[in-house]
């Protein structure tokens, strides 16, 4: 990072409260060990500085595709994995510094849905019994009262009550996301990490899934972490949106901003690559070239350059590493060909620059002609 | 429409004799492909759109059985009446399929090259170095940088949109009249998609090829398709030319499906839903499939399993609406409504 000024803090909506959640340089690197013997061989870098915060009742979504660190972030964020370097704060709380019973406290605040409904959910467990565990563990609920909460529980997320003594093998996908969202509610968390809930449902299941989320998000203020890949739902959940490209947040704002300017070539082409349900549609794309870079040997500078459409590129995206950094008001983006850049132009010179930053925004390609 | 359809679906019916009951899958099937279109066939899981592909190639296997009465006239035969060389001459020769997983479809223990060759060896009886050429050939039609390396390599040294050119490759060996892609992009990230309904686009302008382009995904269709088929319960519930289909969907489960998709660039506060879940194959309602989550349903849809009633030029519905459109207000207000508790129809799947 050259630039931590502008990297330190990416903004939020809400500038008054302190943030539920907030994440800082956090780094995830997996060892790669070759041979018998385990020799080092490098390590795969699947989260690689991230910094964010969340704002309570606020939902922010967290888009890339296979293989950028989102799913990783996620879990360290819960330390369901241990994270290498970097700050975690819930709440105030250090959630790095917690011992195991602390860690146990904590996650009753914060709790997580996972995206495979088929193999998230204990088939030995009757449905009641799996929503029933975090009230045991947690000693929030016992006997009837514990009963009682369940069919709560089950009600609330519109299931039977009755469905309590059956088995997750008797649920479509999309009613076993609901007992998964039962599970995690049941220890009345604060904040949810949604991994990619939606993805595994059909389109008319994952409406329901999401108007459900939304309506339990409004009734108890709940705080949302979304992780998807699929662009549109993130749209229509998210509040303020991270885009993440091999390890890093490559571009940050406010859900509308980022889906009317997209400001990072990558968000650019991302958007551009959604298919339009719309027959009449131009047909204008942007298709970017190749495949995601090896996260075990991202390229040097910006990760993105070997596949940026952006005509300014030139050889100092490839030596320098671009900040996030604040392009407009709350919205962060990396990329020094966008200006404005706290990149100095004689230290792109410097790295081999011959163009210098010029907006570039190709609205056709990104909106398909449906400008609003 | 004066030449004669490349393939003449009609009347399919696949059964499964399970344990649990007869589930019919695919129930009754009817449509036509023409030479050099690509027909887009949507629904969710369960509908019977791959079961319909599979049965296409006779794929099915027992417990499953095409039924008696079905018939699927491609380049002027029966399928259906082919002995098992006949219709191992038409499979991965005149009709191609690409399948949706492009691991698993591939086999992990031969090199790329050697399995694109084995399609030319098997039909055309190609030598190993003519196939071995064909082979190389292909993998520079799909657009793969450095074929020649490339087709030495085995597929877990490719990522998954390499995988999947590696597949269409193999598809276009033979040069088919029709290839069949069962969801060939659900596995695939956003950008490699947009690459691949690319190629797919492309490799049909220039060669002339069928394609019946299987998917769950509206966006898809709307993408590469120009002619629709709707399933559901595993019958077509309507079928459009696909600018007809987006702008004046009849059939009510379209239209649930068109508005309960989020749409970039187009943020609503609610999404809508078809409430409830996809019933299973062994039970499917009496009367119309989808009554039981239709905004629209009175006694007759109980009464009357709906025929596909004809709308406008090349457009039918299964839906009695058409016969009663005054039926069709109050606009789908119970769609729309906010109510969160949806699990009606009938418990657990």
């Amino acid at each position: 990072m050259t630039d931590v000024a502008a990297v330190r803090d990416p903004s939020r909506t809400s500038a008054s409260a302190p943030p539920l959640l907030s994440v800082s340089q956090l780094t995830k690197h997996f060892p790669i060990k070759r041979g018998l013997f385990g020799r080092d061989g490098g390590s795969v870098r699947a989260v690689d500085g991230v910094s964010l915060e969340v704002g309570r009742g606020e939902t922010l979504g967290i888009v890339g595709e296979s293989g950028c660190g989102k799913t990783t972030l996620g879990r360290c964020i819960l330390r369901l994995i241990e994270p290498t370097s970097g700050q975690i704060h819930f709440d105030g709380i250090d959630v790095r510094a917690l011992d195991a019973s602390s860690l146990r406290r904590l996650r009753r605040r914060v709790q997580i849905i996972f995206q495979d409904p088929f193999s998230s959910l204990n088939p030995r467990m009757t449905v009641g019994a799996i929503v029933r565990e975090g009230l045991t563990i947690h000693r929030l609920a016992a006997g009837a009262d514990a009963d009682r909460r369940v069919r709560q529980l089950l009600d609330e997320v519109g299931l039977r009550p009755e469905y309590a003594s059956r088995y997750p093998h008797e649920f479509s996908g999309g009613q076993r996301q609901r007992i998964g969202i039962a599970r995690a509610l049941a220890v009345e968390p604060e904040l949810i990490v949604c991994d990619e809930p939606v993805s595994a449902l059909d389109v008319s299941v994952q409406a329901q899934v999401i108007n459900l989320l939304q309506d339990l998000q409004r009734d108890r203020n709940l705080t949302y972490l979304f992780i998807a890949h699929d662009l549109s739902v993130v749209e229509h959940i998210a509040t303020r949106v991270a885009v993440m490209y091999l390890g890093k947040i490559v571009e940050l704002a406010s859900s509308a901003d980022l889906y009317r300017e997209p400001i990072m070539p990558y968000t650019q082409a991302l958007l551009s690559a959604v298919p339009v349900p719309d027959p009449t549609a131009s047909r204008e794309r942007i298709v970017l070239t190749g495949d995601v870079p090896s996260p075990a040997n991202p390229p040097s500078g910006c990760v993105f350059h070997p596949r940026c459409p952006h005509p300014g590129k030139d050889t100092a995206c490839t030596a320098i590493v671009p900040p996030l950094e604040e392009k407009a008001p709350a919205h962060w983006a990396a990329c020094i060909k966008q200006p404005p850049t706290t990149v100095p132009w004689h230290a792109q010179q410097q790295a081999g620059a011959t163009h210098a930053p010029e907006r570039h925004l190709p609205l056709a390609a990104i909106t398909h002609g449906l400008t609003s | 429409m004066t030449q004669l359809p490349l393939l003449t679906v009609s009347d399919l019916r696949t059964y499964f004799y399970t344990g649990a009951g007869v589930a019919r899958a695919v129930d009754g099937v009817s449509f036509d492909i023409a030479a050099g279109e690509t027909l887009g066939i949507v629904g969710e899981s369960g509908c019977g759109k791959s079961v319909t592909a599979l049965s296409i190639l006779r794929l099915i296997q027992r417990p499953g059985r095409i039924e008696p009465g079905s018939r699927i006239l491609f380049e002027g035969q029966d399928l259906l009446t082919l002995d098992d060389a006949g219709i191992r001459r038409v499979r991965g020769n005149r009709i191609a399929m690409i399948f949706q997983e492009p691991m698993t479809a591939l086999n992990p223990v031969f090199t790329v090259g050697d399995q694109i060759a084995e399609v030319a060896r098997v039909h055309a009886s190609a030598s190993r170095r003519d196939a071995w050429s064909r082979a190389v050939e292909m993998l520079t039609l799909v657009g793969i940088p450095a074929p020649a390396e490339r087709a030495s390599q085995y597929p877990h040294q490719l990522s998954g949109g390499m995988r999947q050119r590696v597949l269409i490759a193999m598809a276009l060996v033979m040069n088919p009249a029709l290839i069949i892609a069962d969801e060939p992009t659900t596995a695939l990230d956003v950008t490699i998609q947009a690459q691949i309904l690319e190629l797919l686009a492309d490799l049909q302008q220039r060669l002339g090829t069928s394609i019946a382009m299987i998917t769950h995904d509206l966006g898809v269709i709307a993408e590469v398709a120009s002619r629709v088929v709707v399933m559901y319960g595993g019958e077509v519930v309507e079928e459009a030319r696909v600018e007809t289909l987006f702008a004046e969907p009849h059939h009510p489960y379209t239209e649930g499906l068109l508005h309960a998709m989020p749409r970039v660039g187009r943020r609503q506060e609610r999404l809508a839903v078809i409430p409830g879940n996809v019933p299973p194959p062994t039970a499917w309602p009496t009367g119309c499939r989808f009554r039981d989550r239709c905004a629209y349903a009175w006694e007759r849809c109980e009464r009357e399993h709906p025929p596909l009633y004809h709308i406008g030029a090349g457009h039918v519905s299964r839906c009695h609406l058409a016969d009663e459109p005054e039926r069709r207000t109050p606009k789908r207000t119970a769609a729309t409504a906010t109510a969160t508790a949806v699990s009606v129809g009938g418990g657990p799947a």
